[in-house]
């Protein structure tokens, strides 16, 4: 990778006369010779100010990579030469403007007009109304192939998204997901922030990952503002963090029996998972962790008598969540039902950038937690769980195995003193600096960039899910699949379209 | 070789047994708030400010400051008491909160609180008994579907007091919505609601859908349900706990009442 770009580290800022402005030639040129070399990409945005930022995450090395280029109207596309720059380009296009020629799909993400003035990238009128959903989708033709269309709304308590299935009877050639009918302008609003409502907003970003979200958006605050949070807020936050990979690994491993019609487990970890929301209300009061992570630190302790009561509590919920997994795993049907099912191979993944637990379950070691440290990570080691198989057989069982770290993380972090000084005074937001917060939230990691300007409030607010590389390996996973398998593919993967659509 | 029965009952009996005996709740849950507002300096509007989103009003007219609490727009962080230097503002354990009218969210001193009533006698003849609902999600962060959702499980059997949710407008007496409406979900709210057979419901789960939560103000939302449906019950909370949610719901079939 080249040394023209900036090299920072997780929660470290820097100036912004230290991140270079380069040609758009040169930064899209090293961007595809450092993802040809393992590195991906983590951002690759507008600044509002007609520039693109880029960051390059190596988690080989640990190091996030910045670079920034000043881009026109149009300009030629990365996607042919980078495929997982793809969203990206088009994310740009509806917000700022810039057409990526040469793109081979390129279509609006989320449905809303361009935020600044100037010329939408499709041509449309600025008074022109725009409908979600009403987008060109891929077709396949010929005879006997067939279209199925699916949404916004399911048939469950489920968020809103479209789908459309190119089939051939059963099978399906190709899956298309619309998103965007949750989009409510989260990135858009925090610009000349942070406003008093942005914290609120961050943490409902994406209301399974509050914590993962709230981390890296402390993290972000505390870097530009260059103060560091007590190690107890630290052990607290990773608690925070660990319970709510929990409650979700044991739900979706819930779901996942569910739609292979194996109740018990469905039924036992539907419970067990109200379990792991329950301890996490038990430290904040609030099951999704809302309220406790405040930039500076966390809002509440646990003393020793709370420890040893939530350690108690964890434990029963670990005897419950180990026999209905195993009746789970153990279980042929089951098996039968996983393997082999929904595969992305890891040449795909690679190339369409996968994350998380997706990407683990097709063998990369990746995990933020381990690649790029911060807080209670520092100290405590992570592995990352993987498995190599790409199917939804892999999926879960990286999930099972990131259960058994996280009930022996928690275990431990609730063994070490939590109460005592819990948060320091945020001073304003340094000038004219970057940061990036990177945490790994229980679907992968979750990326958050602030820029400042002069005055020190933020510029840019720029806000990565891992559904949003994610979607396109459920399209990957589908290719050739029954349709009827979609529910069971998409439950492995259970993205966010919240998260996405911001 | 692992058994299910053994494993079935290992894991136990393990549906709350509410409404018969009140579930424990978390010593630290943040439920309806009080305030104390003889405690208040005169001045004094610190919990005004700490709020990010504007949940608390102070009325011009009274000497002293009495404030005043919107739980439609209310996030139950905690910010405002935490602020507050003589505790006068506090959250309670109290989890009943859903109201039937908008205007009957507000907590403030001298003010009683209206609970959600029962259906009138037409629609309690129809659903009393069997209630399915079809659930909208519209925006919001998907956290109130999380314990909307969570009603289903074992752990509190909705089904037990004849509520459901159904997979097509077509089958369902009513709407829950959750999320501020965005321009994006508008339709697919408008049109939901028109297919579901009249007389119906809509019931209004979370401050999203009662006044936009956190989002409110935002262009690309509309500010709750009722912007677009008539909403016969409103459940606060960001998100509000399966309790709240099922209070709700049983205090609209008169199954709960006090
Ligand atoms: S009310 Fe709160 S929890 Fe519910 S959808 Fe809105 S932001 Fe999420």
């Amino acid at each position: 990778m080249s040394d023209r770009w900036c090299v920072t580290r997780n929660g470290v800022a820097v100036a912004l006369r230290d991140v270079p402005d380069l040609s758009l030639d040169v930064m899209s040129a090293d961007v595809v010779a450092a993802v040809s070399a393992g590195a991906r990409l983590g951002c690759w945005s507008g600044d509002g100010e007609g520039r693109i930022v880029a960051v390059l995450v190596d988690d080989a090395a640990g190091e996030l990579r910045v670079a920034r280029a000043r881009v026109g109207d149009r300009y030629p596309s990365l996607t042919p030469s980078c495929p997982q720059a793809h969203l990206f380009e088009r994310e740009l296009a509806e917000q700022f403007g810039p057409v990526a020629v040469g793109h081979p799909w390129f279509k609006p993400v989320r449905s809303h007009a361009r935020w600044t003035p100037g010329p939408d990238a499709w041509g449309r009128a600025a008074d022109m109304p725009i409908v979600p959903g009403v987008v060109e989708t891929f077709r396949v033709e010929g005879e006997d192939v067939h279209e199925v269309a699916v949404g916004p709304v399911h048939a469950g308590v489920i968020e809103p998204g479209h789908f459309r299935f190119q089939c051939h009877g059963e099978q399906v050639f190709h899956l298309e997901i619309q998103l965007g009918y949750q989009h409510r302008g989260i990135e858009r609003a925090a610009v000349g922030g942070p406003h008093p409502q942005t914290l609120h907003q961050m943490e409902a970003a994406a209301g399974d990952t509050t914590v993962g979200h709230t981390w890296a958006h402390c993290l972000v605050l505390e870097a530009l503002a260059d103060v560091a949070p007590p190690p107890v807020a630290q052990d607290l936050r990773a608690t925070m963090l660990e319970l709510e990979r929990l409650a979700n690994h044991v739900g979706d491993l819930g779901a996942l029996a569910g739609d292979v019609g194996f109740q018990p487990t469905a039924s036992f970890n539907g419970r067990l998972r109200g379990d792991f929301l329950n301890l996490t209300a038990a430290l904040c009061g609030s099951r999704l962790g809302r309220g406790m992570l405040r930039p500076g630190g966390v809002r509440f302790g646990a003393d020793e008598a709370r420890r040893r009561d939530m350690t108690h509590r964890l434990h029963a919920a670990r005897r419950d969540v180990t026999g209905s997994v195993e009746l789970l795993f153990h279980t042929p049907s089951v098996a039968a039902r996983f393997e082999r099912v929904g595969i992305v191979r890891p040449e795909e993944a690679t190339a369409a950038g996968l994350v998380g637990v997706a990407r683990r379950a097709c063998g990369t070691a990746v995990d933020a937690r381990h690649d790029h440290p911060v807080g209670a990570w520092l100290q405590t080691r992570v592995d990352p769980a993987i498995c190599g198989e790409g199917d939804v057989q892999s999926r879960a069982w990286v999930r099972w195995l990131e259960i058994c770290d996280s009930l022996e993380l928690v275990d431990r972090l609730l063994a070490r003193p939590l109460d005592g000084e819990l948060r320091v005074p945020m001073p304003s937001l340094r000038p004219d600096h970057l940061a990036i917060g990177l945490i790994e939230g229980w679907r992968g990691p979750v990326l958050h960039l602030g820029l400042t300007g002069p005055d020190g409030r933020l510029t840019r607010y720029k806000v990565v899910d891992p559904s949003f590389h994610n979607w396109m390996g459920l399209a990957l996973a589908l290719r050739d699949e029954q349709i009827s398998d979609f529910p069971l593919c998409n439950k492995s993967f259970n993205l966010s379209y919240c998260g996405y659509d911001l | 070789m692992k058994v299910a029965l053994f494993e079935r009952l290992s894991q136990g009996h393990q549906t709350s047994r509410y409404p018969a005996v009140l579930p424990a709740l978390p010593d630290r849950l943040r439920g309806r708030p009080t305030v104390d507002a003889a405690k208040c300096p005169p001045q004094c509007r610190v919990c005004v400010d700490a709020c990010g989103v504007q949940a608390i009003a102070l009325d011009p007219m009274t000497e002293r400051p009495n404030p005043r609490v919107d739980l439609g727009k209310c996030l139950f962080c905690g910010d405002c008491e935490e602020a507050c230097p003589t505790a006068a503002l506090r959250f309670g354990p109290e989890h009943r909160l859903a109201t039937s009218r908008r205007e009957h969210l507000t907590v403030q001193q001298g003010h009683e609180y209206a609970l959600a009533e029962q259906l009138g006698a037409e629609l309690m003849r129809l659903y009393g008994r069997s209630l399915k609902l079809r659930v909208v999600s519209a925006g919001g962060c998907n956290g109130c579907e999380v314990d909307v959702n969570v009603l289903g499980t074992i752990g509190w059997d909705l089904g037990r007091f004849g509520i459901s949710y159904a997979a097509s407008p077509r089958h369902a007496d009513g709407m829950l919505v959750c999320g501020p409406v965005t321009r994006n979900m508008e339709l697919a709210v408008r049109k939901t609601w028109q297919a579901i057979p009249d007389p119906k419901i809509c019931i209004a789960v979370g401050a999203c859908a009662i006044a936009g939560g956190p989002f409110a103000g935002h262009p690309e939302q509309l500010g709750g349900a009722a912007a677009v449906v008539p909403v016969d019950l409103f459940v606060p909370g960001c998100p509000p706990h399966p309790l709240t949610i099922l209070d709700g719901l049983l205090r609209l079939l008169g199954k709960v009442r006090g």
